[in-house]
């Protein structure tokens, strides 16, 4: 049978030799690392500017009032420490002030997962009105013209002008929030989700929920910490 | 035939914008074309970039190929098609992170695009690096001129908006189903049939004036 099948049964040459094969997928694979790495070290500085000043915007747009800002973070044991620079896995937290140096309120930095991938998402906490005033996508993944209406959608937005996180007698938040049906709101702790972003309207609310239940009694026994910041901050 | 190294150059650069469009023609690229084409500035943006990675590639691809054995060829593409792809990312963040938010995923997955891989190695494995370079630029602009006409449609009938900009009244109900992906299919669809009806009416055309000679 297999002499009617000379391609199976190759005549005994020489197999082709293995180094100019090893020799291009090594050669392009330096080439192509180099190429990412010079890529990487030219771009670095003004994408790490450029995510700084995106930040720091949404910072102030979360906080409407705040003229300055000081960075803090949340230890694990429920501690609020003044916090410079960068790290991974800080639970950082942003105190906003006005012109007199009073505490305006809080921007926090959440995450969780979105439909696509990790959602990264900043909000603004008044103690004074104990509610979110304002909240914005900072990093996510999600469906281009679909559930990146969560970030658009004014309808959506508006959930964020006063969303209420009161704590209870216990000192923990009364409401948990829950993301609602479109058009259903009837509480102020409730988010009217997005008509055919559903999955990415229940992300943030979750992620807010999870994030709130947590830290909004810690930051409101610490209180005091946030607001003698704006002092602290004014030595040379 | 014409063999004028001018036209010839010309033509390869014509090509991919009409005869052989990739999309319209070839039916290529079909997971970016369906993914990102709900609004124009989408469709602008993938477009730009996959033009990018096709031009740097092929002719990265061109200039190597007298280096790259044909057994590991794919391989070696797709090293270079991924290099590419993640300088364009980089590039990408540095100009806008709005930009870079609003493609979300979809840059990725330019590394899949088979119009990329399949002009490496139908034409750029075996030309010198101008004529790749003019097949690429032909082949990207189609690429995005294909992802505008799709987009532009989407975006109209599914938001009322082109370019962000209100077209219809306030009154206009959005078709939501033309921005999710069965809407993609449905333009797709829709345009297909006006080329192939279009070619079909040039062949009758050219067919009725040779017979009437």
């Amino acid at each position: 049978m297999n002499h009617h099948h000379p391609t199976l049964n190759p005549p005994a040459t020489e197999p082709p030799s293995s180094w100019p094969m090893i020799r291009a997928l090594a050669g392009i694979g330096i080439l192509c690392s180099l190429l990412i790495v010079s890529t990487w070290q030219l771009t670095l500085p003004t994408i790490t500017k450029k995510k700084n000043e995106y930040l720091e915007k949404a910072i102030y747009q979360v906080l409407p009032g705040a003229t300055s800002k000081k960075t803090f973070k949340i230890t694990p044991d429920g501690k609020v420490e003044q916090f410079e620079g960068e790290e991974r896995g800080v639970q950082r937290v942003f105190a906003g002030y006005d012109d007199q140096g009073r505490l305006v309120g809080l921007a926090i930095e959440a995450r969780g997962q979105g439909f696509q991938d990790v959602l990264k998402i900043l909000y603004g906490f008044s103690p004074e009105k104990q509610a979110i005033i304002g909240m914005r996508v900072l990093e996510s993944k999600e469906t281009p013209g679909l559930g990146d209406k969560i970030e658009k959608d004014p309808d959506f937005l508006a959930n964020f002008k006063e969303l209420d996180v009161s704590l209870d007698e216990n000192a923990q938040i009364r409401n948990p929030i829950v993301p609602v049906k479109h058009g259903t709101k009837a509480n102020p702790w409730e988010i009217d989700s997005i008509t055919g972003a559903t999955i990415s309207s229940k992300a943030v609310a979750n992620i807010l929920r999870e994030n709130t239940l947590r830290l909004i009694p810690v930051v409101m026994k610490n209180l005091q910490t946030f607001e003698d910041g704006s002092l602290a901050g004014n030595g040379p | 035939m014409n063999t004028d190294p001018a036209h010839l150059s010309t033509n390869e650069f014509i090509k991919g914008l009409w005869r052989e469009n990739p999309i319209f023609v070839q039916v290529l690229g079909m997971c970016p074309a369906l993914a990102v084409t709900n609004s124009v500035i989408n469709a602008i943006a993938m477009g730009l970039a996959t033009t990018f990675v096709l031009i740097m590639s092929s002719m990265l691809v061109s200039s190597l190929r007298s280096f790259i054995p044909k057994q590991v060829r794919i391989a070696s593409y797709i090293l270079i098609i991924a290099t590419f792809v993640t300088v364009a990312e980089y590039f990408i963040q540095a100009i806008s992170i709005e930009l870079h938010k609003n493609l979300g995923a979809f840059i990725a997955l330019i590394v899949v695009n088979c119009l990329i891989l399949g002009r490496a190695e139908a034409f750029a494995s075996k030309n010198t690096i101008w004529p790749a370079f003019l097949d690429a630029a032909g082949m990207g602009l189609g690429f995005t001129f294909a992802l505008i006409c799709l987009g532009g449609v989407r975006e109209l009938i599914g938001n009322g908006t082109l370019l962000g900009y209100m077209i219809f009244s306030e009154n206009y109900q959005p078709w939501i189903v033309m921005i999710l992906p069965g809407g993609g299919f449905f333009s797709l669809g829709a345009w297909l049939l006006l080329f192939n009806w279009m070619k079909s009416r040039k062949e009758r055309l050219n067919l009725a004036a040779e017979n009437s000679h």
